[in-house]
């Protein structure tokens, strides 16, 4: 057996369960009581497009650094699930443990002798101390929470605190639970050789942080951007978004004295009526947005090319997972950068913000609304499933009381009163962007909205200059743009270098661990993260002050290095790709691995 | 193209009571087919508005794509309108209307744009009871394509080149009555009087009112064979009962209850006055409505209308329990809960 290295704080632990047996809040304890103790953490969810009996796998990372990427290590597995133990066994890292339940005997032949296996009895004891089935399954889970804490020295007293919180009102269940604990810790305690060196240790101080899934900051950024009306059709992973959008707004957009709600959410029959009211209710003035996924933008794109060419401000929120078609609808991606990009026929461009954790989300869900309301056009927030369905710790979420929404150039029946004549599309500042009226207010102000060829006074027309000059102001618009988004993020590498790295969105997390094991090995990269598309004149410059850049995306096609050849195209030959795309969340050690291989073949090149 | 109607005011022209002349309410000079029934609908449109004195700024129109979806642009000047895509006029009003319930919606759809490529839609705006006008100028053929079968054309009817059409039409009035439509109406464009009344009706109902206007295309569809024609709806039309709103400020004559009449109030104080022309009808009654229309049908009549009215389903905003004032005039500090709620809330996920 290998000697096993101590990993305080700084461990992968991963339970194996069956979807819908309650181990989901077994989970979230043992990452909260780890949080708790000051230990920076990450929870991934690995489940099946199914509602219950099917194999489901979370993973908590633990890292004193700070590091919140997948690494493709595990050091403690917890394998409750006999249909996949033979796989869960192969994954424990080598000098690892793997612990799981003994009731039943697993076949002798699944053994490896690099590792160390640990039988708890779990459904045996719970059989014995609780009499209702049902309890008794959900107790199996709360007990390896109880093993685990013995064996990984997580704090009992930040437990049985988080459990009084959790069920505050029902002191009953907190009996039963710490019951539960009871049984796993002290089966561990009298067992093994506790702890083991893959353990928790109390830590920093974890206070000014939270844990939070992108999809729960982003509807509580739509609900802070003041967005009224909501329109979806449910769809994988992008479901939470409006789950949490609905929940918020129970709690802060009633009206106390008569119960009425403040806003006005719809479940659409399909996501092209989605993207129809989405974008009616912005055109009188609404904020209004839908969350969806590839497919949804896929079954949207008429109405997004008519919000774009009609320049109405709308908002869609893409929570991209693995495509093409229905593809893997619980893992993630991000597949959909051209497809944003380019939504619909003719010429179409759109403005697209990429977060690259919930604390993003939270705060681009706001500057999305007044993006898309600055520019009258349709914008997107592109997140994925990793950003959105898993739990990260990020900062605690600030807003500045000042805030007030950018409504963009709207005109009220005052400042009609001083003008001649309203006309629709006019470009009277030079910047692209013309000047709207809302419906309800005025007919001074009335215009005819139409995805039909229109003039710059709003009216049809089948001319030929008539219909250019539109298209070319909207290029001036998109220009416009460029100077709007937010700017791409530089960190700098430590000495100065030729090499540069470029990333978006959920794979930031693996570019910051692998800088910092590349640089141990004395490779240095400047770091640009993209954080919208059109690009700031940022991106450009750095693409051009490196010789060589890689540039890392989690789709096959290399959307994003397509996108900055199109603005660069005279440097397209430095540009590499990093690629990741097994529909899993990208590790550190495959963007390592990609800078060396490139390096190493450089190297050989020259030689 | 668009050519602007020119304005003249003539002195002494009747107004309606909020001071405005019929004039008002008209739009940019039709670029459709003469003789279009599409055009006879405008005509009552404008009528109906001018008459029930809605401010035109307080009026949406959408449309869809196609001949009927041109309308919009040909009434109503000072109201905002909207020309959407193919089939989806209904989500566009949709998330309009939930928006600004304040507004009047009216939307004016085809054939194609209501019964083909938008069938899903006309379903779902009628399952949500959206307050509003939805008009379906049903002429049986795709205009713009120059000639094609519609989901309405009857089986048996011909296309000018001769064809004959084989399969079963989408009847708009009997689906929107079975799929549980709150207001649904049969009319005809030639047929102005019963029209204007009706179209009033609608726009006064609380919810989804479904027009569905037989609207003959007279490039097209105006030849022996089709059923769909100016003479063909003349000879079949069958008035079952019809409809006169009553405004809440109006005095209900005596007179107008003469005969079988029986009158539908609605929640802002008005009054839908029904008026039977064949007694056997009652338009309060899904079963006995789908089974009248039913008979009807297979005698080759058309039956016209208010054929159906419930005025109590709940609309899209009393479902859902939407605030009265309107979502786009709320006040961005009652919408937001600020920096102090966002630190009580974070506290939850520590």
């Amino acid at each position: 057996m290998p000697a096993t290295q101590s990993r305080i704080n700084d461990f992968v632990l991963k339970i194996a369960t069956v979807n819908g047996t309650g181990s989901a809040s077994a989970n979230g304890l043992l990452m909260k009581a780890l949080f708790r103790m000051g230990v920076p953490v990450t929870g991934k969810n690995l489940f099946p497009s199914n509602i219950q009996g099917l194999p489901t796998w979370y993973e908590i990372r633990a890292s004193h650094a700070g590091y919140m990427s997948a690494t493709g290590r595990v050091d403690v597995m917890v394998a409750m699930n006999a249909q996949t133990y033979q796989k869960d066994l192969d994954e424990v890292s080598p000098g690892g443990f793997l612990v799981y339940d003994s009731t039943w005997p697993r076949d002798r032949q699944l053994y490896r002798d690099d590792i160390t296996v640990l039988g708890v009895p779990l459904a045996k004891m719970c059989n014995e101390a609780f009499s209702v089935a049902r309890i008794r399954i959900l107790m199996k889970n709360v007990a390896y929470v109880g093993a685990l804490a013995a064996l990984m020295d997580i704090d009992l007293d930040v437990i049985k605190t988080l459990l009084e919180e959790t069920f505050a009102s029902k002191p009953k269940l907190v009996d039963s639970n710490l019951k539960a604990i009871m049984l796993g810790y002290d089966y561990a305690q009298e067992n093994f050789a506790c702890p083991l060196p893959a353990r928790a240790e109390t830590m920093g101080d974890n206070s000014g942080n939270i844990i939070i899934t992108g999809n729960e900051a982003t509807g509580l950024g739509c609900l802070y951007a003041g967005a009224t009306v909501g329109a979806w059709y449910p769809i994988t992973p992008s479901t939470g978004v409006m789950d949490s959008f609905t929940d918020y707004c129970r709690r802060f957009r009633m009206d106390p004295e008569t119960g009425d709600k403040l806003y006005c959410i719809i479940q659409a029959e399909d996501e092209l009526a989605a993207a129809g009211m989405v974008i009616g209710a912005n055109w009188v003035g609404a904020r209004a947005f839908t969350p969806t996924s590839g497919p949804g933008i896929s079954l949207m794109s008429e109405f997004i090319g008519f919000a774009y060419y009609a320049e109405i401000p709308s908002v869609f929120i893409d929570v991209q997972r693995v495509g093409p078609s229905t593809g893997m609808p619980t893992r993630t991606q991000q597949c959909d950068v051209m497809l944003c990009a380019y939504a619909s026929h003719g010429d179409t461009r759109h403005p697209i913000l990429f977060p690259a954790n919930p604390h993003e989300c939270f705060e681009m869900a706001v500057s999305v609304f007044d993006l898309a309301e600055r520019l009258q056009t349709p914008v997107f927030l592109a997140s994925d499933l990793d950003i959105g369905m898993n739990d990260w710790m990020v900062p605690e979420l600030s807003w500045d009381d000042s805030y007030r929404p950018d409504r963009g150039k709207v005109l009220g029946p005052e400042e009609l009163a001083k003008m001649e004549r309203f006309v629709r599309y006019l470009d009277v500042d030079g910047d692209g962007i013309t000047y709207r009226t809302l419906p309800g207010e005025d007919p001074k102000g009335a215009y005819f909205v139409r995805g039909s060829g229109h003039n710059r006074y709003g009216a049809y027309t089948e001319d030929s200059e008539q219909y250019q000059d539109i298209m070319d102001r909207l290029l001036v618009k998109w220009e416009t743009a460029k100077t709007l988004v937010p700017d791409a993020v530089l960190s700098k590498a430590s000495r100065k270098t030729s090499l540069g790295i470029l990333a978006f969105g959920s794979s930031d997390g693996a570019v910051i661990e692998a800088r910092d094991r590349l640089e141990a090995e004395g490779v240095h990269l400047d770091y640009l993260r993209i954080r919208a598309f059109p690009f700031s004149a940022e991106v450009v410059e750095f693409l051009r002050a490196h010789e060589t850049i890689y540039v890392v995306e989690q789709n096959r096609d290399a959307q994003m290095k397509s996108l900055l050849m199109l603005e660069a195209n005279d440097i397209a030959d430095r540009l590499v790709s990093i690629l990741h795309y097994n529909g899993l969340p990208i590790p550190s050690d495959c963007v390592v691995q990609g800078v060396t291989r490139h390096l190493k073949l450089n190297k050989e090149a020259v030689a | 193209m668009t050519f602007a109607r020119p304005k003249i005011n003539l002195p002494g022209q009747k107004v309606n009571e909020i001071g405005l002349a019929l004039r008002d309410y008209e739009g940019s000079l039709s670029t459709l087919c003469a003789g279009c029934g599409h055009d006879s609908i405008t005509a009552a449109l404008v009528q109906a508005l001018w008459e029930m004195s809605i401010r035109p700024e307080q009026l949406i129109k959408m449309s869809g794509i196609g001949c009927s979806s041109k309308t919009p642009a040909y009434f109503v000047h000072g109201a905002h309108g909207f020309n959407s895509v193919h089939g989806r006029m209904p989500s566009v009003a949709t998330g309009a209307l939930a928006g600004n319930r304040d507004l009047v919606g009216i939307g004016v759809s085809g054939d194609g744009d209501s019964l083909s490529i938008g069938f899903g839609q006309f379903g779902h705006v009628i399952r949500r009871n959206v307050n509003m006008l939805y008009l379906i100028e049903n002429n049986g053929v795709y205009g713009l394509t120059k000639g094609q079968f519609s989901a309405s054309a009857d089986a048996g009817s011909t296309s000018k080149k001769g064809e004959v059409n084989q399969m079963q039409n989408i009847n708009a009035v009997a689906t929107a009555i079975s799929m549980g439509a709150s207001f649904v109406g049969r009319s005809f464009s030639g047929d102005r009087e019963q029209l204007v009344p009706l179209i009033k009706a609608a726009i006064a109902h609380p919810g989804c009112a479904v027009l569905d206007v037989v609207s003959p295309c007279v490039t097209f569809n105006d030849h022996e064979g089709s059923t769909k024609s100016y003479a063909y709806t003349r000879d079949h039309k069958l008035r079952a009962v019809e409809a006169d709103l009553i405004s809440p400020r109006a005095e209900i004559k005596a007179s107008y209850y003469a005969g079988d009449t029986h009158p539908v109030r609605l929640h802002d104080g008005s009054t839908i006055l029904l008026r039977k022309v064949d007694p056997d009808y009652d338009p309060t009654r899904r079963n006995n409505a789908l089974g009248y229309l039913e008979r009807h049908r297979s005698r080759g009549e058309i039956v016209t209308g208010l054929l159906y009215i419930d005025q109590n389903v709940t609309d899209m905003h009393s479902q859902s329990r939407t605030t009265a004032m309107p979502l786009k005039a709320m006040d961005y500090e009652r919408l937001n809960p600020g920096s102090e709620a966002l630190r009580e809330l974070q506290k939850g996920m520590k």
